[in-house]
């Protein structure tokens, strides 16, 4: 077993360890500090997968800015200390049984079926390779949706700012 | 990463995934769902970059489509942190439970 | 002046009259709308003399006999190109006759309800629907087409319940309505199965074309229809039969003449006209009509026809003589003679000097009408006097209303068949064409004109001699003209309607006839007549104890006859007792329960499955994504069994 797959089981069991907290812990702000943790961990999948860049957009996007947002608003719309009020068991149940039917499904799917690599030679996933066929508008060009994407994000921001302006009452 | 089986990676996800399907039904909290939620679409961009890997070598598209789900997913926690707080606003609480003036 | 577009008016005034006094009655004054409706009616009388005239003497006959003439036609309904349902106007002798006696006794009854009625709070609806109801029995007279006198006698039927009906405050008023209205409704669906049995046949709803298909030698459709029996009478004499139950129904025959004593609750106006002169004989019309079908094909049904028009003339006849109402006597006594006409064109038969009851019944018809809206106006006249209907309370009024008196004698003498009045010419032809087909009738008939004469005396005594002459010698009827002139004009008709030569203008195939007018053979009925004038003189004109004694001395004879025989007991017993418990019942538990329950358990199974799904719209997003999640996984599980 190399120190590859070690970091890796390592990693893994702390993913799902904090995803685990974050998903069953009773108070909100820890619940967002887990997954804190877990959407590191992921980034350090990502690293060990040689994905560099993606790592760092996980730790940017996701780190700096998604579970800081979640932060806030917990902020905005909690009181410190709060405990969340606890869901009825039926309904944790139901929620217990369907997804662990459907975990187990997946995962009989995947450990059966056989993912055969294609025999091409490898590319390097540089951040240069990336940004080249991102912005190329030759065949196997993704700039109209990174421009599409680009224009989603500022229709989101302005609808969020319309969505959360206090409307003044007349 | 030669020593790790696609499968593990795999198992790992869907691991992730079904843990955010489980807080998604079992959570009342509105924010507690959302991270639910971005578990989910975590566990998917950890697939999308281990096919990209160990099945596509030679491809940049998982990684791609990594990319405009973070940024999709930005978007979106950007517009639901906006519908949470008016939502606070109107009934000043985020708990589903409060909130299903949609029944019926 | 055209007399096509004069009869087309006869019908359309009246109706354009309903329809203006009924639209704007409210807004004129209650004396203008009677002054409208009688000026109009009097003006359809004008016009239907003058119809009359031109057909009798102009444009009726053809090569020696009055045939019939469509004055107007159109095909209002087709259903196949040889069945329509046509409107239309056609005249001819019976036909014009029924013009005649209606628009005549209208106007009158018009002209003396003015006064009659006056100050009722709904003067101006009683017009309007005296003018419907004389549009409706014109519109019966003149049809083309069997549809369209089954139209118009619904019509009629409507206009006779509204009428009745018009003191509605009145319980029994409205009793009596919806009791004429349910008797005459459901003898009318014999008519109607007769209707569609005959146009099922014959194939066509026309009269004439219908009578020509159905009296032709070796017809099709004849062969056709009478090639089935049942019970022993051919399948036409069924239908015949049938029609013929509305014809009684509306016409009073028993066993359906239950409703018409107790229309009398109607204002007397129009119970003379209605209930006496016009609508009571349409049914006696009908037969005339389709007399032609009757006598050729089904001679059989036509003389049951005679019995039953034979009883009932004798049983009417025996209950008038008890009944204290005067109303009520006149009522049977129009039941009565209705039935001496049903019965002489029972007797009636087809083909030359077989047809004289035809005539007979047509001439009685006419002489009727004058005299019994004449008793119905006088008696109304008396009414208004004493403001009773019980001849208790009646008596030595000749004095106080002398014209009323007057008159009333002439119609009493008319009607018990003395002559040179209307009556007896009329009477006479009945029973010698009876006594030469059918003695037993005939005898029932001589005897009965015996009892009518008795009970019409009856009243007439009772009513203007008994008692002492009214103390106070006032007279009541100095200023009511509008009420005298009517009766003196009817009293011209009831004594000189006789000396008209009938026979050479109304017969069964428009050739003319000779009533036959023996000498000899009217000194019996004569005879018999002028006797029970002379008893009920002996019995009633002077106050005594003799009629109590008489009466107590046949007690259950006077009893039954007083209580009607107790036909209204036996309906009320079939239809309250046995078919209310036996059929109303039931059918009601069923509607309720099956019925009721079937249409229920729907609407509570729809409801109960809504509620138990209405849960999964339960607008919780977890509850959606649990659906979504599970509908997703057992799609994957179908892919992977598929494909795996």
């Amino acid at each position: 077993m190399s120190v590859e797959a070690i970091i890796f089981y390592i990693l893994a069991a702390l993913i799902i360890t904090f995803g685990v907290l974050t998903v069953f812990t009773r108070k909100i702000f820890r619940a967002a500090v887990f997954l804190l943790f877990s959407l590191i961990g992921i980034a350090g999948v990502y690293i060990l997968m040689d994905m560099q860049f993606v790592a760092a957009l996980q730790i940017v996007v996701y780190v700096g800015g998604i579970v800081v947002l979640i932060i806030f608003s917990i902020f905005l719309t909690h009181s410190s200390g709060e405990r969340l009020a606890p869901q009825k068991l039926s309904r944790i149940i139901r929620a217990g049984i369907l997804s662990a039917i459907g975990m187990l499904f997946s995962v009989w799917i995947i450990t059966h079926h056989l993912f055969l690599p294609v025999t091409a030679p490898p590319i390097e996933h540089s951040v240069q390779n990336i940004g080249l066929q991102l912005l190329s508008y030759t065949s196997y060009g993704y700039v109209f949706p990174f421009e599409v994407v680009s224009v989603l994000l500022l229709a989101a921001l302005v609808g969020s700012i319309v969505i959360a302006m206090k409307i003044k009452k007349q | 990463m030669e020593h790790v089986p696609l499968a593990h990676v795999l198992i790992l996800s869907t691991i992730l995934f079904f843990l955010g399907i489980y807080g998604f039904f079992s959570r009342r909290n509105l924010i507690t769902m959302l991270m639910s939620i971005e578990l989910i679409l975590n566990s998917v961009n950890i697939n999308f970059v281990a096919f990209n890997k160990y099945v596509y070598p030679h491809q940049l598209e998982g990684v791609f489509f990594t990319l405009f789900i973070i940024t999709i997913a930005a978007a979106e926690v950007s517009i639901s942190i906006a519908i949470i707080i008016n939502l606070y606003r109107r009934f000043n609480t985020i708990d589903i439970e409060d909130t299903k003036n949609m029944k019926f | 002046m055209n007399y096509d577009l004069s009869a087309v008016l006869i019908l359309i005034l009246p109706l354009i009259s309903f329809i203006g006094l009924s639209l704007f009655g409210k807004r004129i004054k209650p004396e203008l709308s009677g002054l409208i409706g009688s000026v109009v009616l009097v003006a359809t009388a004008v016009l239907s003399l003058f119809v009359a005239y031109g057909y009798f003497f102009d444009f009726g006959k053809l090569d020696g006999a009055y045939v019939k003439h469509i004055a107007f036609q159109f095909s209002w309904l087709q259903f196949n190109e040889n069945l329509s349902i046509d409107l239309g106007l056609v005249l001819d002798p019976i036909s014009v006759m029924m013009l005649l006696v209606i628009t005549f006794v209208s106007a009158m009854v018009h002209i003396y309800s003015m006064n009659y009625m006056h100050g009722e709070e709904r003067f101006t609806m009683y017009y309007a629907y005296l003018s419907l109801f004389t549009f409706s029995m014109l519109g019966l007279v003149v049809s083309v087409n069997l549809f369209q006198m089954y139209m118009f006698w619904e019509l009629v039927g409507v206009s006779s319940f509204l009428l009745i009906g018009f003191y509605f405050t009145k319980p029994s008023a409205i009793a009596a309505a919806k009791k004429a209205f349910i008797v005459t409704r459901f003898a009318d669906l014999g008519f109607l199965i007769g209707i569609l049995m005959l146009s099922f046949g014959a194939k066509t709803l026309d009269f004439f074309v219908l009578i020509e298909r159905l009296t032709a030698t070796g017809s099709p459709y004849l062969a056709g229809f009478t090639s089935t029996t049942f019970m022993g009478l051919s399948t036409l004499s069924w239908a015949l039969l049938l029609v013929f139950a509305g014809g009684a129904g509306k016409s009073a025959m028993f066993p359906l003449h239950i409703w018409l004593p107790d229309a009398m609750e109607g204002p007397t106006p129009v119970s003379a006209l209605i209930h006496a002169a016009t609508m009571v004989v349409a049914g006696v019309f009908l037969v005339a009509r389709l007399f032609h079908v009757f006598a050729v094909s089904a001679p059989d049904a036509l003389s049951i026809i005679a019995y039953i028009g034979a009883f009932t003339a004798m049983f009417a006849a025996v209950i008038a003589c008890t009944q204290t109402d005067i109303k009520r006597v006149l009522a049977y006594s129009t039941i009565s003679q209705i039935a001496f006409m049903m019965f002489a064109l029972g007797v009636a038969g087809w083909g030359e000097g077989q047809n004289e009851g035809f005539t007979a019944s047509m001439f009685h018809l006419f002489t009727h009408a004058f005299f019994k809206a004449l008793l119905f106006l006088g008696a109304g006249a008396v009414i208004h006097a004493v403001h009773s209907n019980e001849m208790k309370d009646m008596g030595g009024l000749r004095k106080a209303l002398p014209i009323t008196h007057v008159t009333f004698l002439l119609a009493c003498l008319a009607i018990a068949g003395i002559p040179p009045f209307a009556g007896f010419f009329s009477k006479e032809a009945i029973l010698s064409s009876a006594f030469e087909h059918n003695k037993i009738i005939f005898y029932v008939g001589l005897i009965t004109s015996g009892i009518t004469a008795f009970y019409m005396f009856r009243l007439y005594f009772r009513i203007f001699w008994n008692k002492a002459p009214h103390a106070d010698g006032h007279n009541h009827e100095g200023h009511t003209w509008s009420m005298n002139i009517p009766l003196i004009i009817l009293s011209l008709g009831a004594v000189f309607a006789g000396l008209i030569p009938f026979g050479s203008f109304i017969s069964a195939d428009g050739k003319a006839i000779e009533l036959p007018f023996h000498l000899m053979f009217s000194i019996a009925p004569v005879l018999i007549g002028v006797t029970a004038i002379l008893l009920a003189w002996a019995l009633y004109g002077k106050k005594s104890e003799l009629p109590a004694k008489l009466s107590a001395s046949i007690a259950f004879l006077y009893q039954s006859a007083y209580h009607k025989f107790y036909i209204d007991e036996i309906y009320l017993f079939v239809t309250k007792k046995i078919l209310f418990n036996l059929i109303g019942r039931p059918a009601a538990w069923f509607d309720r329960t099956i019925v009721n329950g079937m249409i229920n358990a729907t609407a509570s199974g729809t409801v109960s499955v809504s509620e138990s799904i209405k849960g999964m719209q339960s607008g919780r997003l977890q509850t959606y994504a649990m659906f979504f999640l599970g509908g997703i996984l057992m799609l994957a599980a179908l892919l992977v069994i598929k494909f795996m």
